[in-house]
Formats: structure tokens, C-alpha cells, sequence
């Protein structure tokens, strides 16, 4: 990725210098016809077209916006209702993920959803340990939500 | 348009002030660390982080001067809070801090007592 980044760069510099023309907008027409190049040329450079790349790790920021806002709503629901009824829980949740940048990225998220929070990893990287304020209700939902962010994920870093 | 913009920035610093009370609320109303570690990790993120984008947003709208240390902090927030309560827990489970009597399942016990917190707690 940083490679298509940086043929891209360069190609930019390259429409700079057939143009004599210095500037920003020049920068960025020519990297807009380095983007158009790296994706015809796509099968002979390694990796996958890294644009599609920047797509998916704008949607799993935003992915990461929404669960955040849910998050709040369900833990004020939670304090502020008169009746205090929480089923707190710890469960292991197997990933498929490898590197420790994919499980951070990971942990950060279950921690911004509605009633988890990571509380270990295991020594191999292959189970996260989570905290779950209410068990019952999360079990099914939460393996749902866990699977698209792992997918989410995995869409980005390969 | 600037009504709209002002009234939109008081919502926003009101809704952040009050997410930080309910946190208040939670910290003082949930059985234990853990649970309070829910509240303080999340609803305060959210807190603060709207407080911010408020002053952010009007020192824009209200003076034209764009606060790259605002989106700093705004970042640097959203990054470390949920780090810091999911070591705050970690280490309360490690001491052997009891969960709450309502707790339903316990799978962190299965992993037993890695070497790591072996020797920590031999030290």
C-alpha cells in the first residue's frame, strides 16, 4: 500500500514537472491521473488497488462514530432507570484477526460498543476476554456486531 | 444562520455536560469497578469530545479561526480514554478485585494464571 502511495506521489511530481506549473492543483490533478494509472496498471503492481483500501477504513470510521453514539444511549438507559436490573459477565470471544495492529484496532471498537469493554487478551492473540454489562440480551447480538467489525477490519488491512 | 449555528452550539455543549453527569451518576450507582469502568469509559468519551467540537465550532463560526489543537485533542481523547479503562479493569481483575455478586459468568478465570502476572505478583 505504502508502494502505490508512493509511485502515486510520484507520478503526481512527474505531471508537475511536464507542466512547469508549481502548484497545489497541479499536485492534484496529477495525482488524480496517478490514481487513474496505478488502477489500470493494478495487475502488475503487488497488493490490491490501495483507494479501495482508504474507502474501507472510511466507512470503519464511521462504523466506529455510530457505535459510539449507540453506546452512550444504552449505558445512560442503563444508569438512569429507576430499577437497577444489569447481569454483568465475562465471556471469551475467539477472533479470526492476526497482527497485534488488527487486535488493537479490534479492542478499541469493542470497547466503543453498547456493553463490552476487553478486559484480556490471551497470551496467543487467538481469544479476547470481555466484560459485558448485561449477558443475556448481549450473547447473540454482540457475536453479530463482532463479526462485521472483524470484516470490517480484515476489508482494510488486506 | 448565525442563530441556527448558536443554537446548535449550546445543544451540543449542554448534551456534553450532561452526558458527563450521568457518568457522574454511574460512577455512584453501579455495583462495581468493572460496570463503573463501562460508564466512565464511554458516556465521558462522548462527554468531552462534544464540549470540545462545540468550542471548536465557535471559535470558528464567531472569530474564523480554525483550532488545530482542539482536533488534536479531540483525536488524542477518542484514542487513549477507552485504553485507559480497559487497563484500569485489567488491573483490577489481576488484584483480585471481586466482581459483583449479580455476575453471571466468569471466563477469564478458565485462562488461569499466565507467567507474566505469575511474576507480578511475586515481586
Amino acid at each position: 500500500m505504502a508502494f502505490q502511495i508512493l509511485i502515486n506521489i510520484m507520478v503526481a511530481g512527474t505531471w508537475m514537472f511536464l507542466k512547469n506549473d508549481w502548484s497545489f492543483p497541479s499536485f492534484f490533478v496529477g495525482y488524480f491521473w496517478g490514481l487513474i494509472l496505478i488502477l489500470a496498471m493494478r495487475r502488475f503492481i503487488p497488493g490490491r488497488f490501495y483507494f479501495s483500501r482508504i474507502i474501507a477504513a472510511g466507512k470503519l470510521f464511521f462504523l466506529f462514530l455510530r457505535e459510539l453514539l449507540l453506546a452512550n444511549v444504552q449505558v445512560v438507559r442503563d444508569i438512569l432507570r429507576p430499577k437497577l436490573d444489569i447481569k454483568p459477565g465475562i465471556f471469551a470471544l475467539p477472533t479470526d484477526l492476526k497482527t497485534d495492529w488488527e487486535i488493537t484496532l479490534l479492542s478499541l471498537l469493542i470497547t466503543l460498543t453498547p456493553g463490552t469493554l476487553v478486559m484480556d487478551i490471551s497470551d496467543d492473540n487467538k481469544i479476547l476476554y470481555i466484560h459485558a454489562i448485561n449477558m443475556p440480551d448481549a450473547d447473540q447480538a454482540i457475536s453479530d456486531i463482532k463479526n462485521s467489525f472483524e470484516k470490517a477490519i480484515m476489508e482494510v488491512t488486506r | 444562520m448565525t442563530e441556527t449555528v448558536n443554537i446548535f452550539i449550546g445543544v451540543l455543549v449542554l448534551l456534553g455536560a450532561l452526558l458527563s453527569l450521568i457518568t457522574t451518576f454511574g460512577l455512584l450507582r453501579l455495583p462495581d469497578v468493572y460496570c463503573r469502568s463501562h460508564a466512565a469509559s464511554k458516556s465521558a468519551t462522548l462527554g468531552v469530545l462534544l464540549v470540545l467540537v462545540a468550542a471548536l465550532l465557535y471559535f470558528w463560526f464567531e472569530d474564523n479561526y480554525f483550532s488545530a489543537r482542539l482536533v488534536l485533542g479531540i483525536v488524542f481523547v477518542f484514542v487513549t480514554s477507552p485504553v485507559a479503562g480497559h487497563l484500569l479493569i485489567r488491573a483490577a481483575y489481576y488484584t483480585d478485585v471481586p466482581l459483583w455478586k449479580g455476575s453471571v459468568q466468569d471466563d477469564l478465570k478458565k485462562k488461569g494464571q499466565s507467567n507474566i502476572v505469575q511474576q507480578m505478583k511475586n515481586s
